[in-house]
């Protein structure tokens, strides 16, 4: 009698089919496995575009389905990116240091300070810091890419939720909160190479293969990964959570008179989205190759809610779709290679002009298509569902549009 | 004094005071009630109706005063909104307050008494005795054939009666009613009292109404409230004879 979980969520079937021939087309054009159509940046630049879909996924859940406006996510993506980076960088040094050295046997100690002054010479140092203890230990860091961010998650949402901050209050103690963290990492004490970051991500240690084969394995991961993230949030938000979180959304107050721990809630999803975040972080950043706390910038959690802002909230393909449409556009504007448009007494620069387009299409998505792209989906597939509020289906009229309204 | 609430009282509440910015909006309040018991509180605006159930529902912290539930007397001062309503204290708002985003369904599910930790919601699954209870529910509302519309398409009357399926969906020990049979038609309205006095048969019910009519409708115990304190108590006739009643109430 009650539908089932893909009858309740027709998207999944139709994301799950176009993630996998997308990502099976690009294999099949990229220099490794194909022709070589499509270059192996591109392959790059599509695979973290997949990356920067799943934390839009994590955004839409905390954002468009709990009305929490977080705009501090894209620090739990850099604290995954950094968390994996430092494993990368670690082993990458321990392999040069090792091979540079072959003849003379070193000690584990000889060994730990010349990988030290190897990472931290560009900083002036040439200790390892503690964080960096167990840097060589690849399960150890996997554990801290979920760890280290959903631990900050939590601390920051109960000490935020407990409160009752809420509302434009919160989105500023968020950003605060990404701010205080770039601005930390930018220092060269924080002992993650200030503004140098780290870089040389994307030479997987142990691995022999070529960037040509490992940028599609990584479209695969981050593919993979997109569709696992899909799936969970589409579980999540068809039961019963999921109209809890939508309550929340709705009337704060109406879910307490129920008897749920709204606070409860929101810390959870809270938590649960930076961890999606930081595990799309940790596929992104060895496509990128490089991280620096600039990644961090409170900016970048604020193109997030652009991105989700675009697609359409509250809708999880919306998300995905913004996140892909308004990143792939961006790299096209900023790649320098859209025409400028010479007017005469002005020339219009697409590399610096397309923040601006970017900006009043997100006025205009706002002020005239709150749906976003994800409208054009629903005119397409012929859904309709009913304008939210419902108060213009009065209770004459309402009969008649009932069946209209209906799904 | 009698401290603590006693095998014959759910809910007693003793000498509140409530001020906001100077204003004393609940003036040493006292006010018990019975496990089954239907109760109406009126008053005129600003009398303290709504501040005394936001007390009671721990939306407001009174300023002294002590609030004290069941037959352990828990004190439900020092429990959160969330808290009070899982000890069984439902409330039904004046306007019509349901989920208009959500089918019918899905608020009655919501409202189901059930676990509600998030860890517990995550992994709830609707049974085919949650199924049952929302349909019976639905039915006892008269909301049998609007279960998959969203509610914000239900008209005013429909918003009215959702939000007291929800309050059933709960399973509340004590119901507080916010004018429950404002915008609704004289049919609805005669349906609206035979529910809560047939509720007030097993469980505590507090009405806060206007409409006197209705009230009589009711015939039950009144407390009249004015200026944050209890003026006069007992049946209506009894209340409505009561010379302060008349002069502050009646008599306007």
């Amino acid at each position: 009698m009650r539908p089932g979980f893909l009858a309740k969520n027709p998207s999944v079937i139709w994301f799950l089919l176009i993630l996998a021939i997308f990502t099976l087309v690009i294999t099949l054009l990229s220099h490794a496995y194909g022709p070589g159509v499509i270059s192996t940046s591109m392959v790059k630049t599509l695979g973290k575009t997949l990356c920067l879909c799943l934390i839009a996924i994590a955004m839409d859940l905390v954002w468009g389905y709990t009305g929490i406006l977080s705009l501090g996510h894209f620090a739990f993506f850099g604290l995954g990116g950094y968390m994996i980076g430092m494993w990368l960088m670690y082993e990458r040094t321990r392999d040069i240091v090792l091979k540079s050295a072959s003849d003379f046997p070193m000690t584990p100690h000889e060994l730990q300070d010349a990988i030290g002054s190897q990472i931290f010479g560009v900083v002036g140092s040439s200790k390892l810091p503690a964080i960096w203890h167990f840097a060589g230990s690849l399960p150890m860091q996997l554990l801290f890419v979920v760890l280290v961010p959903g631990l900050l998650a939590l601390v920051f949402g109960w000490l935020a939720f407990r409160s009752r901050v809420a509302g434009v209050y919160l989105s500023i103690l968020t950003q605060a909160m990404t701010l205080a963290l770039s601005l930390y990492l930018f220092q060269n004490e924080s002992g993650l190479r200030g503004n140098n970051g780290l870089s040389g991500l994307q030479n997987i240690p142990g691995l022999s293969a070529d960037q040509d084969h490992s940028s599609v394995w990584f479209l695969w991961a981050s593919a993979c990964a997109l569709a696992l993230g899909y799936v969970l949030a589409a579980a999540i938000v068809s039961g019963k959570f999921g109209s809890v979180m939508r309550g929340i959304r709705d009337d704060e107050a109406r879910v307490r008179f129920l008897g749920y721990p709204v606070e409860g809630f929101k810390l959870f999803v809270f938590t649960l989205t930076a961890v999606i975040a930081a595990i799309a972080g940790a596929l992104y950043y060895p496509q990128a190759g490089i991280i620096n706390p600039g990644e961090m910038a409170p900016i970048a959690s604020i193109y997030l809610a652009v991105w989700v802002a675009i697609g359409g909230r509250g809708r999880l393909y919306g998300a995905v779709m913004g996140a892909f449409f308004v990143s792939i556009v961006s790299s096209w504007f900023t790649g320098g290679r859209v025409p400028d448009v010479p007017l005469g007494f002005y020339t219009i620069k697409w590399v610096d002009w397309w923040q601006v387009l970017l900006g009043l299409s997100f006025v205009l998505v706002t002020l005239l298509a709150p749906k976003g792209l994800s409208g054009l989906v629903e005119l397409i597939a012929g859904l309709r569902p009913p304008r939210r509020g419902g108060a213009p289906l009065g209770p004459d009229a309402g009969s008649l549009q009932e069946e209209e309204a209906r799904e | 004094m009698n401290i603590g609430a006693g095998s014959g009282t759910l809910l007693e509440v003793s000498g509140i005071s409530v001020s906001f910015d100077g204003f004393k909006a609940i003036n040493n309040l006292s006010f018990n009630i019975g496990p089954a018991e239907l109760r109406a509180v009126i008053g005129p605006n600003g009398a303290g109706k709504t501040t005394f159930m936001d007390i009671v529902t721990g939306k407001t912290r009174p300023d002294e005063g002590t609030v004290l539930w069941g037959p352990m007397s828990a004190n439900l001062l020092r429990r959160n909104e969330a808290q009070i309503a899982r000890a069984g204290i439902g409330r039904k708002f004046q306007r019509p307050t349901v989920f208009e985003d959500q089918s019918v369904t899905d608020n009655l599910m919501m409202a189901l008494k059930a676990a509600r930790s998030p860890w517990r919601v995550l992994f709830w699954r609707a049974g085919g005795k949650d199924d049952a209870r929302v349909a019976e529910i639905a039915a006892q509302v008269g909301l049998a054939d609007q279960l998959p519309r969203k509610a914000g398409e239900l008209s005013h009357g429909q918003k009215q009666w959702l939000e007291i399926g929800m309050l059933l969906a709960q399973e509340p020990k004590l119901l507080l009613v916010d004018e429950p049979a404002a915008g609704m038609t004289l049919a609805e309205r005669e349906a609206t009292t035979a529910l809560l006095v047939d509720l007030a048969r097993t469980r505590a019910v507090v009405v806060v109404e206007h409409d006197m009519e209705f009230v009589r409708r009711l015939n039950c115990r009144v407390t009249v409230l004015h200026e944050g304190s209890v003026l006069a108590e007992g049946s209506l006739d009894h209340v409505t004879a009561d010379q302060k009643v008349i002069e502050v109430y009646l008599g306007r």
